[in-house]
């Protein structure tokens, strides 16, 4: 590296320095980018540990045959007959377990080897294992299983004439064992606060600056667009990161959720998403230079997504196939499934690594677009 | 002549900018301009001559749709950055960062421009001591007063030394006083460091104390060279006119500005200073009723101003229509009564037992530097803010006990454009109208009535808020008077208007006082005191002096045989009772 080329980093490091610290002594001073960054996650914190009741449809669910009598078939199909559940037939129990880690199914129904025997006899058994990550959904889903295996049950035994027929459920609920929706919605508000933090306040003291006219002085001065970009982003990805460390402690000591994953992981995926957002609130705010526009937008893209869309309130899966496809644009969406896999499950890999690699492609590209957007011109 | 030599060379440039309905306007028509590095150089012209346009494009902000535009050697348009590493540009509106401190805003354009620790260290306390910010460091700039703010802003973008410097409107919204010291302060950095600068202005005095001026009109260059070789096409053209019949300078003067052999015409000191579009050896001007006499003067760059722009604005109607209205006669009916007014925020004294009159019919001025407890009084004066102690009787009504009623007979325009921008003129007169209480056949004859005397029919279907700058005074003006007010105050009604605006403006101001009303106004254009019956000026809150026009100006000493303008004079009055104050205090 020549004298000069070292000279013009350390000047370009200086510029980036004094943005930074720039940027930090307004984010402090300013009451309004504390509220959203240190007591929005404690207020939504308290608000989300109360539970939402919701229906449920469509629960992927699947079916371990180790029988396969014509009862067993019979069960199979009431299972398969319901709206409320989407079937899905499977040899082995190893396999269905797989699913479920991976999420692919959110429940088992295993029909042990001896059921017809045994639903002569007057003591058969259908074992149901529900993903409680999600209680609500699990609760429901563990009625709506009784419900299927019941309604079977009685029509067959009226069909025999008897009433022999008589069936138990033994039901599981793994994961949240607790079956508590502050479960799930604790962990959930991480996407929140995140959105909030990386798009909403970035893309509002980018259009301040526009609002205040502070960018025109700024533009004129040795400073590029990229140190511009990398002022704002440092000091809202360290706002990201507290508010993060508030929502883990306060799942932790308020709620008593367990970190089933690792918090190096969770760290890590987190960051990323927190950089999605950042750029999302950059490439919105380099379109709108104005405060109350630049906050409508990113509450229509990013906010009301990451909150309805996210399978943070409302399980995809139970949503219209349009709709759900539509999720699938939103990095919220990626990033719960991340999240409620970590705290409530563990470090499944499987679902880790491809969720991860999503986010991080995103976070890339967005602040890319970012840099090529924000252009040095006004008007 | 080589790259270098030259600050700013612009060949035939055009920009035009699409509105929101996808009119466009035409900012620059194809401007060509060559600027000498060294010198300091105006661009003067009206509101929308292009001038802001010219120096975003200049500083790379704004790409030029067509010709070519070196900056200090640098083709701008292709390499904006390498003009940018290099100059300095204040904006119009400097943002400062309002939660930042003053010494906090000066270091972080001290590390963008890469300014070394030994070089802050000199430069740094001498920039305090121009600007005389230096008591105040540790101040939020959001706390400043408006001139304090620009002199930080230009303190901002002086910490290293700019090969060019580009100024857009420094001195826009502040007062005569803090004008005068940020003019100092460019002078004295000219002359020290030989720098480059070019600043835009719509102040036509501070445009003749440059040493190259570039006269712009509708984004093209009208005139260009040395002030004074501008100033002598007016040689000859120049007078101070009086009737001995005793008519006001105001009245004269409007009667005089809409005669067709006359560009210009101002009152001055009682009198009326008329340019003529024509060199005259004897001006004989014919005026009903009026006996005249007039006296040739030295001509001022304003009056070649007016003179070259009376030819391109020749279509601007010049003649205002009298107003409707029960003419009086004497007009000493005291309509206005203040004794002993009071205001104080908190252990601060905004205003300091002020008492002045004004009776039926006349033009008050209320004059004073920002800070200075004029607007206070003007809020006290409209029922806006109650004041702390004194009485204060508008209309025979006192404020303090009877409001309402008072204001019922009391219009407003307000400093800002306080409109509705989505309503058209005819929706915002309907709502203003409803608002006053005025209902049926009665509003729709005001309404009309309103918008025939200011000649608002042309554009009655826009959107106030996309209307020509004198258009939206006008309507505001228009607004206020739907209720046949009788008292009338106008809160910098002409800040940021072109001279022309300006002066249409107070002949309708005229025709109204001729017609009863009795109007109150605030600003900052020291000549425009001119136009006042009498005038008070104000600071720290305290009476300073009150007077005619005449009276003001006799308060200052006359300088080489020179009367003082009004300027001077304020500034004298301000500046010795300011030191006095200093003297009192240590």
């Amino acid at each position: 590296m020549s004298e000069r080329e070292r000279a013009r980093r350390f000047a370009s490091f200086r510029r980036i320095r004094a943005l930074i610290r720039k940027e930090s002594w307004q984010l402090l001073r300013d009451p309004s980018s504390i509220a959203i960054g240190i007591v929005m996650p404690i207020a939504l914190l308290v608000l989300f540990g109360y539970g939402i009741n919701l229906d449920v449809k469509n629960v992927p669910v699947a079916i371990v045959m180790e029988d396969n009598s014509e009862a067993a078939r019979g069960v199979a199909s009431a299972f398969e007959l319901s709206d409320y559940f989407s079937a899905m037939p499977v040899k082995t129990m190893a396999e269905a377990q797989g699913m479920l880690m991976s999420a692919h199914a959110d429940a088992i129904v295993r029909i042990p080897s001896h059921f017809a025997r045994d639903f002569g006899l007057g003591n058969a058994q259908v074992q149901v294992i529900v993903n409680g990550a999600d209680s609500n959904t699990a609760r429901i889903s563990l009625g709506y299983a009784q419900g299927a295996v019941g309604v079977w049950a009685q029509k067959e035994a009226g069909r025999r004439g008897n009433s022999v027929g008589m069936v138990t459920i033994e039901s599981r609920l793994w994961f949240n064992e607790a079956n508590d929706s502050t479960y799930f919605l604790v962990p959930g508000l991480i996407v929140l606060v995140m959105t909030l933090i990386g798009s909403m306040l970035t893309a509002l003291v980018m259009a301040r600056e526009w609002e205040r006219g502070t960018f025109e002085a700024l533009f004129v001065t040795p400073v590029n667009s990229f140190e511009i970009l990398l002022g704002k982003t440092v000091p809202y990805f360290l706002l990201g990161l507290a508010g993060l460390a508030l929502c883990i402690a306060g799942s932790k000591l308020l709620f008593n959720v367990p970190l089933r994953g690792s918090l190096s992981i969770l760290t890590v995926v987190s960051m990323l998403y927190l950089l999605v957002s950042l750029g999302l609130g950059l490439v919105i705010s380099s379109g709108t230079k104005n405060q109350f526009i630049a906050s409508q937008v990113t509450m229509l893209v990013t906010f009301l997504p990451a909150m309805m869309l996210s399978g943070f309130m409302y399980d995809p899966r139970s949503m219209p196939l349009a709709v759900q496809v539509i999720t699938y644009i939103f990095p919220a969406r990626y990033f719960v499934t991340l999240l409620q896999t970590l705290f409530l499950a563990g470090n499944i890999w499987s679902v880790i690594l491809p969720n991860a690699a999503i986010l991080a492609g995103m976070a890339v590209a967005l602040l890319a677009l970012s840099v090529r957007l924000t252009r040095k011109r006004i008007a | 002549m080589s790259a270098s030599e030259m600050a700013l060379v612009a060949k035939d440039v055009r920009k035009t900018f699409v509105r929101n309905k996808g009119e466009a306007v035409e900012a620059l028509a194809g401007i060509s301009l060559e600027v000498r590095s060294g010198t300091l150089t105006a661009l003067v012209g009206p509101d929308g001559s292009g001038k802001t346009t010219l120096l975003r494009l200049a500083s790379g902000l704004l790409v030029p749709d067509s010709g070519s535009l070196d900056v200090i050697g640098i083709d701008v348009t292709r390499n904006p950055q390498a003009v940018q590493n290099k100059i300095s540009y204040m904006p119009q509106r400097f943002g400062l960062y309002e939660d930042l401190s003053v010494q906090e805003n000066l270091d972080l354009y001290a590390d963008l421009h890469d300014v070394t620790r030994e070089r802050r260290a000199e430069v740094y306390p001498r920039l305090f001591e121009m600007t005389q910010l230096g008591r105040f460091k540790g101040r939020p700039a959001g706390k400043l007063s408006g001139g304090m703010k620009q002199k930080l802003g230009l303190a901002c973008t002086l910490v290293r030394s700019p090969q060019l410097l580009l100024l857009d409107e420094p001195t826009v919204g502040v007062d005569p006083l803090s004008r005068r010291e940020l003019w100092e302060i460019v002078f004295k950095l000219v002359k020290e460091e030989e720098l480059s600068v070019i600043v835009s202005t719509s102040y036509l005095d501070e445009a003749e104390r440059c040493e190259h001026a570039v006269l712009m009109h509708a984004g093209r260059v009208l005139a260009a060279g040395k002030p004074d070789e501008i100033t002598a096409r007016a040689e000859g053209c120049c007078f101070l006119v009086s009737d001995m019949n005793g008519a006001p300078a105001r009245s004269l003067q409007a009667r005089l500005f809409s005669l067709p052999g006359v560009a210009d015409a101002v009152p001055e000191a009682g009198r009326v200073r008329v340019v003529t579009k024509l060199p005259t050896q004897r001006l004989s001007l014919d005026l009903a009723g009026a006996r005249l006499e007039a006296e040739a003067v030295k001509p001022r760059f304003e009056d070649a101003f007016m003179m070259l722009f009376g030819v391109v604005m020749s279509d601007q109607p010049r003649e205002i229509a009298p107003v409707a209205g029960n003419r009086i006669a004497g007009g000493s009916e005291v309509v206005v009564e203040v004794r002993d007014l009071v205001r104080t925020f908190g252990d601060f004294t905004a205003v300091d037992h002020v008492s002045f009159d004004v009776r039926r019919g006349e033009v008050y001025g209320l004059l004073g530097p920002n800070g200075a407890g004029k607007s206070t009084t003007f809020k006290m004066l409209c029922g806006l803010l109650p004041a702390t102690s004194g009485s204060l009787e508008v209309a025979g009504a006192n404020l303090l006990t009877a409001g309402a009623r008072a204001r019922e007979k009391l219009g407003y325009v307000a400093q800002k454009f306080s409109l509705y921008g989505q309503l058209t003129i005819d929706e915002n007169l309907e709502f203003f109208a409803s608002a006053y209480g005025l209902r049926g056949a009665a509003k729709k004859e005001r309404i009309e009535e309103l918008k025939q005397q200011f000649e608002l029919d042309q554009f009655s279907h826009l959107p106030s808020g996309q209307l020509p700058g004198g258009f939206k005074q006008r309507l505001a003006l228009a607004a206020a008077l739907l209720h046949q007010p009788r008292i009338l105050f106008l809160d910098e009604a002409t800040s940021g208007a072109d001279p022309f605006a300006r002066r249409q403006f107070w002949a309708r101001i005229t025709a109204l006082s001729e017609a009863g009303v009795t109007i109150i106004v605030t600003t900052h254009f020291m000549e425009e005191a001119e136009y006042c019956d009498r005038i008070i000026i104000l600071d720290a809150g305290k009476n300073l002096a009150e007077g005619t026009p005449v009276d003001i100006r006799a308060l200052a000493e006359t300088h080489e045989g020179l009367a003082p303008t009004m300027e001077q004079a304020f500034i004298a009055i301000v500046e010795k009772e300011r030191s006095k104050r200093k003297e009192n205090a240590g």
